[in-house]
Order: C-alpha cells, then sequence, then structure tokens
C-alpha cells in the first residue's frame, strides 16, 4: 500500500546530484518527485522513481550509500486551503511530519505530497477520519 | 599449543639472555668504533670508548641516534660493513622528506627473517600453512621480512603484495591461504570486500600478522570477526630492520621483543633520561647482531611500556605494548597531542568503519581539525536529523577523547584511499 521513496547520501560536492540524475536517466528511470535536505557538507536526496526495484539496483551498483523505505502518499484537495486543512488537523493530533514534499502529478484536481511520520497507523486513522486514503503505487502507476 | 621457532632464545632464562646481550653488546660497540666513523665521532665528542662499555649496564653511557642522524648520514654515512659485503637494500619514505636506506649483509637478512620466522610461528605457522604475504614488496620491509619468514617456517608462501583485490581474493579462495600478513587497514579492506562478494564461506584463514600501522583493540576485534581469525600485531622500523623487532604471541597482551637481536630502552624523551621497566616512554633501540646498518640507541619515537611479566605462551623475551603514539603521527593541535589512534578508537565506538582521515589547517592563525569520515549503509538514514545527531554524538565524544574540537566530515564510502600500502591518515595543511 505504501509507496517506495529511496533516499540517497549526498556529499557536498559539485555535480553530485547531477550525477545521480543522470545515472537514473541512463537507466530509463522516471523521477516522480524529488527532495533534498542538507547541512552545509552533506545532505539527504530523496525520490520516489518510477521503478524503485531498477533505480535502488542502479545506485548500488554505481556505489551510493542508499536505504528504500516506505513513505505515505496522499492526494490533497488542489486548492487554497488544502494542504493547511490536513497540517492543522496533523498539529493537532501526537503524529509529527518528519518530512514531506510534493509529487510533480497533478490529477483530478489533487496534489499528491509524500509524508514520512512519526505514527503511521495513527496518521491513517486520522486521514480516514476526514475522507482521506494513502494512495497506492499502482494508482500512481509506479512499480 | 605454544610452538616456538628459536626455543632455545625465546624460553631462554632472563639471565642468559643478559649475558648474551652483554657479549653481544661489547663486540658491537668495538665494531662500530672501528667502522662507522660517523658514531665514533658521537663518541669521541661524549668522551666514550669501546672500554667503557662492559655490558648492557653502561648502555647509558652511548650516545642517541635520531632521525637527524639519519638524514645527515644520508646514504652512506651509518653503513658498518663494507659494501662488497652488503646484498640487500630496504627504505621507507621518512614523514619529514629524506628517505630512510638500511642496508643489509647476508647475515643481516638471515636474522631477520629468522626474526619474522618467530612472529609466524607465534601465530601458528607451520609447513602445512599456506601464507599469502600482502603487504607492499619492494623498498618497503612489510613484503620482503614476512616472505623470508615465511619462507624460513616453510609455510607455501604466496607473493601477493598489497591492492589488486580481486586477485587477493582469488589467490585466498583457491589456494586456501590459512595466514594472512598485511596492514590492518588492508586487513579490514579485504574482510569487507569479502563479506561484499559473499565469499565468507570460501575463506580458511586461521590467523593474521597486521603491522606497519598503528590499530586500536576495537580495529582488531572488527578483523577478527570479520574473517573469523585472530589478528595478531608485530612490530618494527626499517631502520632497526623491519617487521620482526616485536611480535604477538597468542596472549595477545603485548609483543615480545627479539632482545637477542634488539636491546630495548625506555627514555624520558624531553630530558633523555632511562626510565625504568613499567614505564611510559620513548622506546629506544641498541641493534647488538646486525653488521651492515648497525645503529645503537636509535630513539624510535614511539611512546610505549616495557613490560618483564611471565607470560602464559612461555617465552620469556621482554614485551613491550602496543606504541601509543608515534611522535611523528602525533600532532600538536592547539597546543594539545593529538594522536590518530585515540580517534580511531572513537569512530569504533560509535560504530563507524575504521577508515578516517585527519586534516589540521590554519586559519586565520589558528589550528582547525577535520575529520573525513566514511558513510555506512547501517549509518546512513533518510531522516536528515538522525544524521546530524550522530554527527553532534561523534564530535562530542572526539571532544571528551582528545579534548579540543574537531569537525566531522561525512564523506561517502570508499573516498579515502587505503588499498595500497598505508593509508593516508594525516594531512597537515598548516605552513609553519
Ligand atoms: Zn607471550
Amino acid at each position: 500500500m505504501a509507496v517506495n521513496q529511496i533516499s540517497v547520501f549526498l556529499e557536498n560536492r559539485n555535480g553530485q546530484l547531477a550525477e545521480i540524475t543522470g545515472l537514473l536517466a541512463e537507466n530509463k528511470i522516471n523521477l516522480r518527485a524529488i527532495s533534498i535536505a542538507e547541512t552545509a557538507d552533506y545532505g539527504v536526496l530523496r525520490i520516489i522513481a518510477d521503478d524503485s526495484e531498477k533505480a535502488k539496483n542502479a545506485l548500488l551498483q554505481n556505489g551510493n550509500i542508499i536505504k528504500v523505505n516506505p513513505v505515505t502518499v496522499v492526494a490533497v484537495p488542489d486548492k487554497p486551503a488544502g494542504l493547511s486543512e490536513l497540517l492543522n488537523m496533523l498539529a493537532k493530533s501526537d503524529v509529527s511530519i518528519e518530512y514531506m514534499y510534493s509529487l510533480f502529478t497533478h490529477q483530478n484536481d489533487k496534489a499528491y505530497m509524500v509524508f514520512r511520520v512519526t505514527d503511521y497507523d495513527n496518521f491513517i486513522k486520522l486521514l480516514s477520519k476526514h475522507g482521506l486514503t494513502p494512495i497506492h503505487s499502482a494508482e500512481l502507476g509506479l512499480k | 599449543m605454544s610452538n616456538y621457532y628459536q626455543p632455545e632464545v625465546e624460553t631462554a632464562s632472563y639471565e642468559e639472555i643478559r649475558a648474551l646481550q652483554d657479549e653481544r653488546l661489547v663486540k658491537q660497540v668495538k665494531h662500530v668504533w672501528e667502522n662507522v666513523p660517523y658514531y665514533r665521532k658521537k663518541m669521541e665528542a661524549k668522551g666514550v670508548t669501546p672500554e667503557d662499555i662492559k655490558g648492557v649496564d653502561d648502555l647509558h653511557k652511548l650516545p642517541f641516534i635520531t632521525k637527524d642522524d639519519l638524514r645527515e648520514a644520508y646514504p652512506y654515512g651509518l653503513l658498518g660493513a663494507d659494501l662488497s659485503k652488503c646484498v640487500r637494500i630496504q627504505s621507507t619514505s621518512g614523514t619529514t622528506g629524506k628517505r630512510v636506506v638500511a642496508f643489509y649483509t647476508k647475515e643481516d637478512v638471515d636474522l631477520w627473517e629468522d626474526c619474522c620466522a618467530r612472529a609466524l610461528v607465534a601465530v601458528g605457522a607451520t609447513n602445512e600453512d599456506v601464507c599469502q604475504v600482502a603487504y607492499g614488496y619492494g623498498l618497503f620491509t612489510g613484503g620482503a621480512g614476512l616472505h623470508g619468514g615465511s619462507h624460513k617456517v616453510g609455510s607455501l608462501t604466496l607473493p601477493m603484495s598489497s591492492g589488486n583485490t580481486d586477485r587477493q581474493l582469488q589467490f585466498m579462495t583457491d589456494l586456501g591461504s590459512t595466514i594472512l600478513c598485511c596492514t590492518p587497514s588492508y586487513a579490514a579492506y579485504l574482510s569487507e570486500s569479502i563479506h561484499e562478494r559473499g565469499l565468507r564461506d570460501q575463506i580458511k584463514l586461521k590467523a593474521g600478522i597486521f603491522g606497519a600501522e598503528a590499530w586500536s583493540e576495537n580495529m582488531r576485534r572488527d578483523i577478527e570477526n570479520g574473517l573469523g581469525i585472530k589478528a595478531y600485531d608485530i612490530y618494527g622500523l626499517t631502520e632497526i630492520s623491519g617487521p620482526g623487532v616485536a611480535f604477538e604471541c597468542e596472549e595477545q597482551t603485548g609483543m615480545h621483543i627479539n632482545e637477542d637481536h634488539f636491546i630495548p630502552e625506555i627514555i624520558n624523551p624531553d630530558t633523555e633520561e632511562v626510565l625504568p621497566i613499567g614505564s611510559k616512554g620513548e622506546l629506544v633501540f641498541t641493534c647488538i647482531t646486525k653488521e651492515a646498518f648497525p645503529l645503537l640507541r636509535y630513539r624510535t619515537r614511539d611512546i610505549c611500556v616495557l613490560s618483564r611479566e611471565k607470560c602464559s605462551c612461555g617465552r620469556t623475551l621482554i614485551k613491550m605494548s602496543k606504541p601509543m603514539g608515534r611522535s611523528d603521527d602525533m600532532l600538536i593541535v592547539k597546543g594539545v597531542n593529538v594522536f590518530p589512534s585515540q580517534i580511531e578508537t572513537v569512530l569504533l565506538e560509535q560504530g563507524y568503519p575504521p577508515n578516517y582521515q585527519i586534516i589540521v589547517d590554519r586559519v586565520n592563525n589558528s589550528d582547525t581539525l577535520e575529520v573525513l569520515v566514511e558513510m555506512t549503509p547501517e549509518l546512513f538514514s533518510d531522516n536528515l536529523g538522525d544524521i546530524t545527531t550522530m554527527e553532534k554524538e561523534l564530535v562530542s565524544a572526539l571532544k571528551t577523547m582528545l579534548g579540543i574540537y574537531a569537525k566531522v566530515k561525512l564523506v561517502a564510502p570508499k573516498t579515502i584511499a587505503r588499498s595500497e600500502g598505508k593509508a593516508v591518515r594525516i594531512i597537515d595543511k598548516r605552513k609553519i
């Protein structure tokens, strides 16, 4: 049900990001989302690829340090306040967001947001209370 | 289970060893006086003649030889035998520029190889073993020393030299190597490569001799667990002969010094005063059997402790602790002494790989210390906060150990070169 995210360790080095996206492009892997968190010295690149297994193998073979873990994708109404309503609801709960970012895709007046939260089960309960459900990989055309 | 290569020496009584040392020292001082004008001048300057040296008790009367002397006398100034009698040189790149070139007669090579054979037998080597020598061959003493020792023991010797990991692992699995000799950093690297390639079941190693670099007890454990072997230390330096000056036995609590060839002393490095056994100080060696490069009272710059406590292996040879630091490697950063081995200990305790590089620089007249550490899949997290927390813990542990702040820089795996010979651990960019 969850979507696989691949995180890649980034050194603070010019061209490293281009190297990784280039490698994925060479392997005909499409990226559906990218987010980077960084300090002055290093960073974490997070990607959602259309074929996560293929992306994982390409990166491992390239000698990158990676981690694959499930994240939750939620379709948020693509209108003003669509996201803030959801965030407000989370703010009032015990669930905290470790990080979030958006998918490139917009569909049916919805924006797709990627969430990594501290308490997955409670997060799902909260979502359903508000009529939202996590999106399956298949719905996004991900392998 | 103890086995000795030369039991008559290795298990001799203290009195027997002492008598041998007295006799050999007297002879050696005479040999040096007659053959090494450079040292004779030093003796004359101190007002000492061979007649003043009647035994080990008089050793303290002799002048020291330092790295500076080696530099000044380079290349032939300390030669103690006619070149027609010399058959070999070995050399090491001094950390301060000029190379050290050491000379050997046939007898010198023979005795050196005996020392290495003692080390190999002490870790269990027999003529049934397959000994993979993955130290660098050539000028470096590592390859030549263990190679010669392995021949003497009668083990099947694989003269691999360092590097070319694919070939190392192919021979290791195809020929069933049982003993591995290389630098500890290369042993750790081979261990990682074996695991990456899923070759663990095909490895027959039982023991390894790893020297020429400082390494910690934690690193020993890592190598032992990774390769399923017992990992032993060996000590030596080109100036004195090479590996085999001292070697570890099954007890793994220090290295037995081959004191029938090399008399150790511990001195206060500042006052040059000789300290009693058990004190921590600079290790000094006097070669009493070497002909071609017979250094007397050579200051090694290694800081360690000697012990005559009875060893369970049955050897009576005096033991030296692992060097706690080398004045050559010792960095003075912001006025504080920093040893790479301290940094290594912290890294291993915090779950980092034992592969690091220390960069010292001076910015705005103030020293900076940076430690490059390799990221591993186990330490990596998708959450940046986890990594920064981990990094802060490492910085704080380093601060506790060193007493000063060290910046930590996480780098991609295998960024820090280590597959050839000695890893470059320290880069000092300060121009003083
Ligand atoms: Zn012993």
